[in-house]
């Protein structure tokens, strides 16, 4: 088996897919750095270099003041306490909240490729597993040989999560690289708040709580990593199904993007949220966006995903191991 | 009536592909050294049967053997007696010729490091073998498909047109090499064609095959003596017909030419009485029958379609 994975990471990485795809991220992410450092900059100059402490020591005063007025709920109050202790650890360990350093750009990152750009990078790699071999006939090299189908099709899955595990890495490493060159290499232990859950069209902030940023960015990269694999998985349905790589890119980029446009306008259109591409924002879930549509939680998200990825594999399977191979 | 020697034994295999049967119950065995050709024209089912018998279409009745293992029960074992091209020897292009037999070997378990250099030795690749594929001639892709085939040492070898495309060379080269396996190396080959010249000139028993079925199983001698022609130049042609069709059957006219079976022992008869008779020969050969006379023959009349 490990033999048979080999050979799949060796046509991967022959093809040169895995060195674009890095190639794509750096420039994205050198773009992306450019322009965060262009809206700090403007920021700064509104307010002026050395104005966000006394503005951050404004906002505390403001905090205690509500949290010291009449007829607040317990809730509110207690989101107001944690709100008020991460921005007095802005404020000692002199950090400017406007301008973040390398961590907090690569969770922005993260966030903001989960449910397009991440998903593309892992259909490049995925899109053709299966598929260019049938179209360039070597599958009957592969399928002639004393090994059983089900193992050369799960050689090949393992070889699809060990690339996109790849192109993770790759993203979380060159996103912190690049970005810390221009915003500074620290930041890991910055408080972040966490715990909201939307109950209806309510925000409750009742189990809100701080958590350092590497620990936040662990949890978003863990399920950045579950959405690619499932993207992966459903792409690599398609590779089975299709003899053109074309075709399986065609249909994955349009299911990618009706759910990136699907997600702002389906609120009223409540079975949408079966459909797995507007499942694929899990990262909002941590960070407290309202979700799509209502009632949909990040345990809800993730079933569905994890149901879709699983009939995806096994219907690669059983085609794989039963067609015939013209 | 499996004897001892069968590498390969089919029996009644059949394809139906939705309501069109495809293949329609082929026997036949390999024996160990022969050289066994399909011929047939495009469509007859060639090179289906030959999926059939690599395992990557599933038949949808009979039993193919390979070397006693039965191909759908024992996948593997089966599998591990033969090396084969399937249509065109598709490899990577992207990898050179050497990563491709290295992707190959690794597998199969049993293949040893420096049989890698054997069989490129044996293909006459040498030179070219650490080039990328998508730089080779078709010629050395051939030769790399037949590299590949070779690499676990199979018993049988089964080629689909592996002459197609060669230039005269290639494909003379491609004949001897596989004549070379049969008798010196004792594999069993089962090549696919549509041209008789090439089967003729490289196998020892035939297939004929059409609309899916095997017409007709023969040595190449027998069938193409018993189909051998003589084509006659003759003046006046209405006079020398008449007087050959005392003696035989004129299967044949073409311009100025009258064609007639072959019988070593009576040609030289008939044109003795053809001169007495003042009748001027000025040319007498032999022609071999091509397929799609081999064809009408013994499909009586039926076209090639
Ligand atoms: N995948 C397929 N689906 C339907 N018919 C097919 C398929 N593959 C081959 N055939 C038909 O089967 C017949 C035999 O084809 P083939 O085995 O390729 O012939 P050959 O190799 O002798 O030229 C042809 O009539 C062809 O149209
Ligand atoms: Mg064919």
């Amino acid at each position: 088996m490990i033999n048979l994975v080999y050979n799949e990471m060796i046509k991967i990485v022959r093809k040169k897919r895995l060195l674009i795809i890095a190639a794509i991220i750096a420039v994205l992410v050198a773009l992306f750095t450019y322009a965060q450092l262009k809206r700090v900059q403007s920021i700064q100059e509104q307010l002026g270099t050395t104005d966000w402490r006394a503005q951050l020591q404004q906002q505390i005063i403001d905090t205690q003041n509500r949290l010291n007025s009449s007829g607040l709920s317990e809730e509110w109050r207690k989101f107001l306490q944690i709100r008020l202790q991460q921005q007095q650890y802005y404020l000692d360990h002199d950090i400017n909240p406007s301008a973040p350093g390398a961590p907090t750009f690569m969770r922005m990152f993260a966030e903001n490729s989960i449910d397009l750009f991440i998903p593309l990078m892992v259909m490049v790699i995925a899109a053709d597993l299966v598929s260019s071999e049938a179209s360039g006939g070597t599958i009957k090299l592969l399928l002639t040989r004393p090994v059983k189908r089900w193992k050369i099709l799960l050689s090949k899955y393992i070889a699809m999560i060990l690339s996109v595990s790849f192109i993770l890495l790759s993203l979380g490493a060159l996103s912190y690289l690049i970005s810390g060159v221009v915003f500074g290499f620290s930041g890991w232990t910055l408080p972040l708040l966490t715990g909201f859950s939307v109950h209806g069209e309510e925000l409750d902030t009742a189990n809100v709580h701080l958590i350092s940023q590497w620990k936040y960015l662990l949890m978003e990269f863990g399920l950045v990593w579950f959405v690619s694999l499932v993207v992966g998985t459903l792409t690599f349905m398609l590779s089975v199904l299709m003899r053109s790589t074309a075709a399986v890119m065609g249909i994955m980029l349009a299911a990618l993007i009706s759910g990136a446009i699907l997600s702002t306008m389906v609120s009223s259109w409540e079975s949408a949220k079966y459909l797995f591409m507007v499942n694929l924002r899990l990262t909002d879930y941590v960070s407290g966006m309202a979700p799509p549509i209502n009632g949909m939680t990040l345990g809800f998200s993730m079933t569905v995903l994890a149901v879709w990825g699983l009939a995806a594999l096994i219907i690669s399977f059983i085609v794989f191991t039963k067609r015939d191979v013209y | 009536m499996t004897n001892g020697n069968a590498t390969l034994v089919v029996k009644d295999l059949r394809k139906k592909i939705g309501k069109k049967e495809i293949i329609k119950g082929l026997s036949f065995e390999l024996k160990k050294g022969e050289v066994f050709g399909f011929l047939g024209p495009n469509g007859a089912g060639k090179t289906t049967t030959i999926r059939m018998l690599v395992g990557l279409v599933k038949p949808t009745s009979g039993q193919i053997l390979l070397c006693g293992y039965d191909l759908h029960r024992e996948f593997s074992k089966a599998v591990r007696q033969i090396g084969c091209i399937v249509e065109n020897p598709e490899l990577y292009p992207y990898l050179t010729g050497w990563e491709n037999l290295e992707h190959f070997v690794r597998m199969v378990p049993d293949i040893p490091k420096n049989r890698i250099k054997e069989v490129v030795e044996l293909v006459g690749l040498q030179n070219r073998i650490h080039d990328r594929v998508s730089t080779y001639s078709l010629g050395m892709r051939q030769r790399l498909g037949i590299a590949q085939a070779l690499l676990g040492k199979p018993k049988i070898l089964i080629l689909d047109e592996p002459t197609n495309g060669l230039d005269p060379v290639g494909i003379r080269e491609m004949r001897e090499f596989i004549r070379f396996l049969a008798e010196k190396e004792g594999l069993t080959v089962l090549v696919s064609s549509h041209l008789l010249s090439e089967i003729q000139l490289m196998c020892d028993r035939v297939a004929i095959m059409a609309k899916g079925e095997i017409i007709r199983i023969d040595t190449v001698e027998y069938l193409l003596a018993e189909q051998e022609r003589v084509i006659w130049k003759v003046e006046p042609l209405e006079k020398a017909k008449a007087l050959l069709e005392e003696e035989t059957v004129i299967i044949g006219e073409e311009d100025g030419t009258l064609i007639t079976h072959y019988d070593a022992e009576k040609v030289s008869l008939w044109n003795e009485k053809l001169v007495k008779a003042g009748i001027k020969v000025s040319e007498i050969h032999t022609k071999l029958p091509t397929l799609e006379d081999l064809f009408i023959e013994l499909t009586e009349g039926e076209t090639i379609d």
